[in-house]
Order: C-alpha cells, then structure tokens, then sequence
C-alpha cells in the first residue's frame, strides 16, 4: 500500500494539464511517437523536475545547441549513464538540503533512456540504482532499435523485426530473439513501482508516470513508442500502431505495485498479431510460420502475466 | 590545532576530504585505492561528515554519479586506480567542457595486461588528455594537502573545472608517515564553501550537455583548453594562500641542488624522494646533479619548467609509462616539445623505470645520469632507454 | 540542423556550452519541413482534444473558444491529427508550392 497514491488525484481529460514542459521546433521526424510521450511524461510532472537523458533520438532532436526545447533542468552525460547522473543528483539534494544549503522543497529527479540504453548498454548502471534505492524515476522509450544511429537492433526489438543489423537474408529471418523483459528486471529489483504504458492510452500514461514520480524509491515506466522512420509505417498510424500494440496484447499494459500485479488493461478479445505487423516495413518479410510462433508467444506472455496479477 | 601524527598515507588523504566537508561520494573499490574509500565509509557512518557515500556498482558509475551530483551543486570526491581509471574514461572526457569542478584522488597503478596491482604511471598518463588539472603528491604531506587545494582551486568560480590529486599506489597510499594533519578550522579558513556559477535548479532551468554542431564544437574545445591553461593563475594563487595559512608552499615545479647542476634528472610523485637521495649521493663524488620534480602536469607548466632547468646542459627525463610504439614516454615528449627549437636549451634523453611496482633505486638513477652524460657527447641510436629490464 | 544563432566566438560560447535559454527550439520554424497540412473543420469538431494531445509537435493550439486551430510555424504535416479524430473532422490537404 504505498501511502503517496492514496492522496493522488488521476489526471483526467477534463483536468489535463495544459502546460507544455517541451518547446515547439524540436528536430523529430514527422509523426515521432517517441517525444509525443515524451511530451505526454513531461506534461505529468511539471516543472518542479530534473531531468537526465541518454544519449539518443531524444537528446539529439530536444537540443542542438545552441537551442533547447526543453523548459525544465536538463543534463545529458553520455549513452549508458542517465540512471547514475540521476543517483548523483538525488544523492546532491538529499545532503544539500540536509545541510541547508538547498530548499527543502522536493524535487523530481528524472532519468530517461531508449531501448537501447535501457536494455542493453546502461542496464548494469540501472541495476545499481534501483538496488542502492534513490527517489528517482526511470523512463525507457522503446521505439524498439537503435534508432538514433540508423535502426540497429537492441535486445527490445521484437521477434522477426527487421534492423540494419537484423536484417532478413537468405541465413537468417530478422531479430532471432525474444523482446527482453526489462520491466521483469525492475521487478526483480523490489522497486516499489513498475509500469508500462503506450502514448495511444495518454491518460494511463500520465497517470503512470506521475504515480511514479510520487512514489518514494526508485520508479520504472517502460513506454512504447512508435518510430515511423525506423519501422516503415505511415507517419500518421503512430497513435494506431500505439493502440493496436496493446488490443493484441504484444505489449500489455499493467503496474506492478510492491511486487503485485495489476492489468491496466485486460484484452479480452485480442485482435490478431497480424494486424499490428502488417503495415509496418519491419514486418513485411516475415512468413505465416513466424507470424504464427509470434501468437503463440503472445499469447502465452499474456497468459503469464494474468497469472501473476492473480497470485500477486 | 594542527596535529602531526604517524598515518597511513591514503587515511590523511581521505581525511583531507572529510575536512573539506564534502557533499557526495560516489566510488567504487579497486586495489589499491580501497583504503581512502573504506575511510571514507566510516567517517560518513560515523557522522564525523555530512555526506552521502554512494556505493556504485563500477568505476564509470562513479564518475557518471559524480557528474550529477557536481551539477546540482555539490562538492563531489571520488578515487580510482588503473583499470577503474579506464573504465571511467569515457566519461572523464565530459566533466572538463562541461566545467563540473569533481575532485579526484587517483592512486597510481599499472595496467593489464598482465594484470597489476603494484605502482607505475602507465594509468594517469593514458588519461593525460582529459582536461582535468592535475598534480603529482610526493609524500604524505602533499597528498593531505593537495587535496584540500584540489577543492579550493577546481570549485573556484573562474576555474571550475575538475581536478586529480595523484598519489602512487602502495609505495605512497600504504606506507604510514608523519603528516600534518590541519584542523577544522584550518582548513575552514582556507576552503570556501563551494558556489557553483551553475546548478540544475528547476527555478533556473537550463541544458547541460546539448549537441556540439560543427558550427559550435571547436569554440567550445578551445573555450575548454583556455579555462584550463588559465587555471594556473588559480592553482598559484591557491598555494600562495595555503603557504600564507600553513606555512608550506607548493610549487608547480621543485627543483633540488639543480641551480650549479650540469645534468638534471626529471621525476613526478614518490620516486622524486629517493632521486633527492640519488642526487646527494652523486653530490658526494662530485657530480654535478640536480633535481627537478613535476607537481603540476596539466595545465603543463612550461614556463615554470622552462626556469626550475635553468643553464643545465642535460635533462634524464624519467618516466613511469612505456607508451607502445610511441617515439618516447609521454613526460619526455612534453619536454622535447617545451624546448623544441628554444635556444640554450639542455639535451634531453628519456629513461622509462619503474613499471609495475619495480622499485627505482639510487643506483639505477646513477646509471640514468651516467648514460645522460655519456649521450650528451654521443647521441644515442634510440630515442629513449628502458632501465633495469632483463633481457635473458 | 544549422543555424546562424551558433555562430559564437571561444570567448562568447556560454559556460560549459550550457544552453541558458528554456525552450529556445521555439526559434527555429520546423513548418518548413511539411508537404501537406491538416485543416480543420469546425462544423465536425467536438472540440473533444484528441488533436490536440496527439501532436507530437504541439502544433495543435487550443483558442479561447474551444475549438482548435494549427500553428503552421510548427506542424510538419504528419496527419495523426488527422488518423486520430473521432469525427473526420480534419482533413490533411497538400502544401503549395
């Protein structure tokens, strides 16, 4: 029962903040579903924020000197950090304020990384920070590739995606492994709050990561985040492909709050994978073999992950 | 009221810290830094400092964590050796441009392969283009006091830049000897609480660490190298003020019965104390050598340098590191680049001892100067010369 | 990318090559980038939001009455706006020239 979420009043379309925490002009491509949930984060929290970011879509696009969209304290160190710039900003304002030297007034402190950041090369710095328990929030945007440096694949990319260095050939079909489990990892962290979310469902979204941010301890949002560039959709289905993720339980959404689980959304009747692949370019060249496997692994996550909001 | 009192040389230093009441640290173990963090654990544990001890899970979550904590405004220490050296490399490169004032202990080791925990230079000169300031402590003493100067001089408001303190590792870290130690109100008097010019603050936002587009990054590279090349004027001022309050003045260069000598020999850190010796030895069969002793190596105080050589003919640069395939070890190409060209300037050979914890002797720093002495007349075939190596 | 803002001297360049000045990317008009743009219609409109917290460029401005207009110095013309509301009420028609 974590005490901070029984005074929280849900952000709902009628009181959505209106303020953007993110200036117009940043450099994203058309249709960028990354840093509309980036905005939609931003917009949760407000200005009493600092955030650092990893190296990545997000920090190239929001910060080409000399201009910046962002409106709060923002720091960016390097690709695989932003959980340790975090620990050391968290541990400065526990002792400053300590010793009086900063207001008492709290402060959210941020990390925000992608996929590949996340999962791959930053995951050990992760685990030290989630272990060493700081008052911070984690937020992964997986847009599911190595975006930023031209569609490489990261341990988040999906099963028979195509990436530059998944590429489907003669030898091989595409990325050949499962989507890592980074929300599994936060979990068994014992971090008191993990969630995922899809800009598709913005008030879930918001919501969630405003929970995050007011739980004290370390918090882990993973948000999807369509790539229209990366994965060869349309532009303007970014929102479509956010919600046809979740309504074919590919990527269910749901909290895990002190170790218990609880869907945010229970797909009751789930749409077919297929509808979610096709349309995407990264998809075209996958078979009805592998179309199939990826159902069955779908449904079968699903199936382990109502389990454990049953028993949790 | 100071006290001086027999202490192992990596607790004065971690002592110097607590009394510079330090904010954070954020460090990782690694032989044979482990006693200045493992003090420093205890004095946090105890209360004797305000601070949070923030156990990383590596060296480059150290210097990532210290990059952080530097930037919302707090007075930040870490320590490293060798390999934990390397591992936060990648990051060491940042806290300079970025102007975060981080101070660090580095106790100096070699590195793999093979693996080696004993005494060399090999790791602080592989990271000698970082863009932090940096010094070399001789004895117990510097390492107490120059850590103290380290904060006063990196977290001054027209420096602001990070700054390493080298002590070499167990001939210097682990030995026990009679240090200085100042009070709380010594060094209160001499360090200021620390007023960053900028602090991630959400009533100031501002963006630390945009991208440098090709129109912007070489200004902001020289803007960089000009800070640090400026920071001299600081890191003077700092140890004139020390000298002012404590009575002991530092120099960027020492010089030892160098001003009649013929032939200087060239030392940074510990090793200096036993070429003193090697000095009066050869003093007492009446040759003419001296001294000279790097304390600050970056920014290079080549004017200094320039003067502590004075009319000597020949320069036995000794250096600590054996850079593969490289013309020579690193102090000595920096030397041969200061005198490139300038008239009157002595002859410089280069020796490379020392690696991997191998003692330097009085005898071998004989034979260094002996061999200057004899290539001052005939050039040697190579550019430098590795002392006390089997070949068989 | 490039901008004549950038053009600043080692003695200029801001300390640390910090930016100082919150959300100044308003400065640079990415409207330039589109080839088409949305447009919408007020008769449709129910003014339920949609457009305006799925544009991923805050390019969707809401007016004193309601209903929504495009901030054209901005919009890039990626047509979620458009995919997106519920009632068809934005059409996504060619730039000019």
């Amino acid at each position: 029962m974590i005490s901070e979420f029984e005074k929280f009043k849900r952000f709902k379309a009628k009181n959505l903040p209106r303020k953007e925490m993110l200036a117009p002009g940043h450099r994203a491509c058309q249709g960028c579903g990354e840093v509309l949930a980036l905005r939609m984060a931003m917009k949760a929290l407000g200005e009493n924020v600092i955030v650092c970011m990893a190296t990545g879509c997000m920090e190239i696009i929001t910060t080409p000197y000399p201009q910046t969209a962002w409106k709060v304290p923002w720091i960016h160190i390097a690709f695989e950090n932003p959980a340790s710039v975090a620990s050391g900003i968290e541990s400065a304002l526990k002792v400053l304020r300590r010793k009086g030297k900063v207001s008492k007034k709290h402060i959210d402190v941020l990390a925000i990384g992608g996929d590949g950041s996340t999962s791959d090369i930053g995951i050990g710095w992760i685990s030290g920070a989630f272990e060493r328990g700081h008052d911070f929030t984690y937020i992964c945007l997986d847009n599911e590739a190595y975006m930023n440096t031209g569609v490489q694949r990261s341990s988040c990319t999906p099963y028979g995606a195509m990436t530059t260095t998944s590429p489907p050939g003669e030898k091989s079909f595409g990325q050949v492994t499962w989507k890592k489990n980074v929300p599994g990892i936060a979990v068994a962290h014992n971090i008191p709050y993990v969630a995922t979310a899809s800009p598709a469902y913005f008030l879930d979204l918001m919501n969630k990561v405003k929970k995050a941010a007011l739980v004290k301890g370390p918090a882990y949002v993973h948000i999807y985040s369509p790539c229209p560039t990366g994965w060869g959709s349309a532009p303007e289905r970014s929102i479509e492909f956010a919600k046809l993720v979740v309504e074919t339980r590919i990527f269910p959404l749901y909290e895990v709050i002190e170790g218990r689980y609880i869907m945010s959304r229970k797909i009751t009747k789930p749409k077919p994978v297929e509808e979610y692949l096709k349309g995407q370019r990264r998809f075209r060249h996958l078979d009805k073999e592998h179309i199939d496997h990826i159902q069955q692994r779908v449904n079968a996550d699903y199936e382990k992950l109502i389990r454990l909001s049953e028993m949790t | 009221m100071a006290k001086r009192i027999g202490i192992e040389v990596s607790i004065a230093l971690a002592e110097a810290v607590k009394l510079a009441n330090v904010d954070v640290i954020a460090a990782y173990p690694i032989t044979p830094q482990t006693h200045i963090v493992e003090h420093l654990s205890e004095v946090v544990a105890d209360g004797e400092v305000d601070a949070e001890f923030v156990p990383v899970e590596s060296e480059h979550g150290a210097m990532s964590c210290c990059c952080g904590s530097s930037a919302a405004g707090a007075r930040t220490f870490t320590s490293t050796s060798s390999q934990g050296l390397l591992l936060m490399s990648e990051i060491l490169f940042i806290p300079g441009p970025m102007r975060l004032p981080i101070v660090m202990a580095v106790v100096d080791r070699a590195l793999s392969a093979p693996i080696s925990i004993w005494n060399d230079h090999q790791d602080i000169m592989s990271q000698r283009d970082v863009g932090w300031i940096q010094t070399f402590a001789e004895n117990g003493q510097e390492a107490f006091d120059l850590t103290l100067h380290a904060f006063r001089v990196a977290e001054d408001r027209r420096v602001s830049l990070p700054m390493m303190v080298n002590i070499d590792g167990f001939t210097l870290s682990h030995v026990v000897e009679a240090v200085e130690l100042l009070s709380q109100e010594d060094v209160d008097q001499y360090l200021p609480p620390f007023k960053p010019r900028y602090r991630l603050d959400p009533r100031k936002p501002i963006t630390m660490g945009p991208v440098g587009i090709p129109e912007v990054y070489s200004e902001a590279k020289v803007a960089h190298n000009e800070a640090l090349k400026a920071s001299k004027k600081v890191i003077l001022q700092g140890w004139k003020e020390f000298a002012d309050l404590f009575g002991r003045q530092y120099n960027p260069v020492e010089t030892y019965r160098s001003e009649d000598a013929e032939v200087l020999l060239v030392t940074m850190g510990s090793i200096s104390e036993t070429a003193m010796t090697a000095v009066d030895t050869m003093r007492e069969k009446g040759q003419k050598a001296g001294l000279v002793r790097i304390r600050l190596w970056r920014p290079f105080p080549g004017p200094e340098f320039r003067k502590a050589a004075g009319k000597a003919k020949v320069l036995a640069v000794v250096d600590r590191c054996l850079p593969p395939g490289a013309t020579c070890g690193p102090v000595g190409a920096e030397l041969r680049s200061l005198f490139y060209k300038v008239p009157g300037s002595p002859k410089i050979f280069n020796f490379i001892a020392g690696l991997g914890g191998r003692d330097v002797t009085v005898e071998w720093f004989e034979e260094m100067v002996e061999k200057a002495t004899a290539f001052a007349k005939k050039r040697p075939k190579e550019l430098y010369e590795v002392i006390g190596v089997r070949e068989k | 990318m490039a901008n004549t803002d950038a053009i600043v001297g080692w003695k200029t360049i801001t300390f640390g090559c910090h930016v100082m000045e919150p959300g100044s990317s308003a400065k640079f008009r990415t409207g330039d980038w589109r080839s088409q743009r949305p447009v919408i219609d007020n008769e449709k409109c129910i003014k339920c939001g949609m457009c305006w917290i799925y544009c991923p460029d805050m390019a969707i401005i809401q007016a004193e009455d309601g209903f929504f207009d495009v901030d054209l110095e901005y919009c890039k013309g990626c047509g979620i706006c458009a995919h997106e509301c519920p009632k068809d009420a934005i059409t996504i028609i060619p730039e000019e020239g």
